[in-house]
């Protein structure tokens, strides 16, 4: 079993010779149906379906409202370490990059933990730099140790780990694993990442499916936007998705739309990704996968984020932070620049003025 | 009518109407909600329940005079919905427990199997327990051999708002289970609740069609009559269908001449 091998039907297919096929009465074709085929959700994604963007934000609209009504669960990031081995070209923590590399302590974290627990949010993702050396799993664990004393939901989002360690994970209290693919286009993603053991791209593409035969609960899978193509990484990124749902039907599968964001290192990205691609690519999925949740990070700004809400978003980071041990410390240079810096209250608010209901528990460890 | 009460886990109800608490944009409409629907039975997923947050602790917004039923929203199989269970009652939500085990996110089917087996272990634990069940004869009466309080067949897939599709097959539990069946899901409109109290269920679960309403205070007070027309229409014994007039003229009339 490898979602490899149903990426690899697509090498030579040729999207651009596909979408100048399309015309207006296939895209209002797709928008009439109930249940889409991959083929339909690439006929959304096309140049074509610009013209119906309104009727499919409407759709998408209606469509998220029955599944999920109208909640937004809240969660934010917790960066604990930014040792890394790779070179990644995009990566503010690139190994040739010059910053403070940092690991916090069960001390430290406990501190930052305190300050999330207290704004009340329950849901947080962990990250680490590629480090096995600096943030082996047994790290890892110890901190999900840490952390369950505070939240009901742990997800990560750090280097790819077999499926045993993920084991290992699931059974300290994890539930969910963030992996981006970053560029699902192979010959991009060897340009683009020079060095470090995340140059294997089929041990990343391959890593979701391993935490779900782990047990996972939640996977969250992604492509980088900027780094190729956005139309052909969207779709490949919502196959994956369909891919890790159809094979783990009880887990709970959704998906980022990251763009890529300035960061250390000034790395320009390849293709501009702009407003309009990106409300497309989001209700596009939705329609797509109608329970399938999208996960909206604090790269996009405030505007953007508020106005995704009603599009098919179901999950939004708060009072995020991207540097170690950040919230204690707010001098310490994080991966990226984020765009959105509202505290956990604020988001809240805007939520609650546009008519929606801030979730902030929507999990229960077992473990 | 003013005695028709049903008995679920010792407890005598007089609205047939249990509410869901799921996709409100505000826990705060939920008192309004469940005063103008008459419900007082109220379930909770536990996933949601967060009593060091009293502000956003759902729980906390369920009238007092409403049985809270937790439910087991998340679980993927009997030992998670088991666990569940048990954190429920240590949390204080009470001894009722509807259990939900689904295993599959796209269509949110439950998985019959594994509810029986998780109805069993709660059942000899002393729960009150109403299992969330495709409709399927054979697996209800394992139910109710388990200990099920009452049996909770879906109308039609979870918030899917399609109304009584599995409508024959919840006749047939209706006809063939002793326990009280509470059509849970799928119900999306007052006049589908109806039809189901009319075929003779002794009561509707509906949560989507009324948070996702544009005004679910309405939509609520709605839900309310229509579950009690419903109701006195199956009590009056409505007339049987009939597929042809009868007609004025009997061809054979002649035989009384």
């Amino acid at each position: 079993m490898s979602f490899l091998a149903e990426l690899q039907n697509y090498q030579i297919f040729d999207f651009n010779a596909f979408f100048s096929t399309l015309t207006d009465r296939d895209i209002t074709g797709v928008l009439n149906k109930d249940r889409l085929t991959a083929v339909d959700f690439l006929t959304l994604l096309s140049p074509k379906a610009e013209n119906h963007l309104e009727a499919i934000a409407q759709k998408a609209h209606r469509v998220t409202l029955q599944h999920f009504g109208k909640t937004v669960l809240l969660f934010t990031p917790i960066y604990l370490a930014n040792y890394c081995t790779n070179q990644c070209v995009y990566c503010g923590f690139n190994i040739t990059n010059q910053l403070d590399r940092k690991k916090m302590s069960m001390e430290e974290l406990e501190v930052e933990a305190r300050i999330i627990a207290e704004t009340g949010l329950k849901h947080i993702i962990i990250l680490t730099g590629d480090s096995r050396e600096h943030s082996p799993v047994s790290y890892i664990s110890e901190c999900v140790k840490v952390l369950k004393k505070h939240f009901s939901s742990i997800m990560i989002e750090v280097y790819s780990l077999t499926e045993e360690e993920y084991r290992e994970l699931v059974n300290a209290g994890i539930d969910g694993v963030t992996m981006f693919q970053e560029v699902y286009d192979a010959d991009i993603y060897s340009e683009l990442h020079l060095a470090g053991p995340k140059r294997n791209y089929r041990f990343r593409l391959e890593a979701p499916e391993r935490s779900g035969a782990a047990g996972c609960r939640t996977l969250n899978v992604g492509a980088l936007l900027g780094l190729d193509d956005w139309r052909k990484e969207a779709f490949f990124t919502g196959l994956h998705a369909a891919y890790l749902q159809q094979n783990f039907p009880d887990a709970e599968i959704s998906i980022s739309t990251p763009r890529m964001r300035p960061h250390l290192g000034g790395f320009p990205p390849k293709v501009i990704v702009n407003d309009s691609n990106i409300v497309q690519y989001t209700t596009a999925f939705r329609l797509f996968m109608p329970r399938g949740g999208i996960t909206l990070s604090s790269r996009e700004t405030p505007k953007m984020r508020d106005h995704l809400i009603k599009l098919g978003v179901t999950k939004i980071s708060a009072g995020a932070c991207t540097a170690v041990g950040g919230r204690s410390h707010p001098e310490e240079t994080g991966q990226f620049d984020i765009s959105d810096d509202r505290s956990v209250a604020e988001m809240a608010a805007m939520l609650y003025e546009q008519g929606y209901q801030p979730v902030f528990k929507d999990w229960q460890l077992l473990v | 009518m003013q005695n028709d009460v049903f008995k679920i886990g010792g407890q005598e109800l007089t609205s047939r109407l249990f509410l869901g608490t799921g996709k409100y944009g505000s826990n705060k409409i939920i008192p309004q909600v469940v005063e103008a629907s008459g419900a007082q039975v109220v379930t909770v997923a536990l996933r949601r329940v967060d009593p060091g947050q009293p502000v956003e602790n759902v729980a906390a917004y369920v009238p007092k005079h409403c049985v809270l039923m937790p439910n087991t929203s998340g679980a993927r199989n009997a030992e998670e919905a088991i666990r569940i269970a048990r954190l429920a009652k240590a949390a204080g939500c009470g001894n009722w427990i509807k259990i939900e085990v689904i295993a599959d996110n796209r269509y949110l089917l439950p998985d019959n199997y594994e509810t029986i087996k998780a109805t069993e272990v709660l059942a000899a634990e002393g729960f009150v327990v109403l299992p969330y069940m495709s409709p399927d004869l054979a697996a209800a009466k394992h139910m109710a051999a388990a200990g099920a309080a009452a049996i909770m067949p879906l109308g039609a897939p979870i918030g899917s708002n399609r109304g009584l599709k599995t409508k024959e097959l919840i006749k047939i539990l209706i006809e063939e289970i002793a326990l009280p069946i509470i059509v849970d899901a799928g119900i999306g409109k007052p006049s589908e609740a109806a039809e189901a109290m009319e075929i003779g269920a002794s009561a509707v679960l509906v949560n989507t069609a009324v948070a996702i309403a544009n005004d679910p205070v309405a939509m609520a007070g709605a839900f309310g009559l229509a579950v009690s027309a419903g109701r006195t229409a199956f009590l009056a014994g409505p007339g049987a269908v009939q597929k042809y007039a009868s007609a004025s003229s009997p061809l054979t009339g002649f035989l009384q001449d």
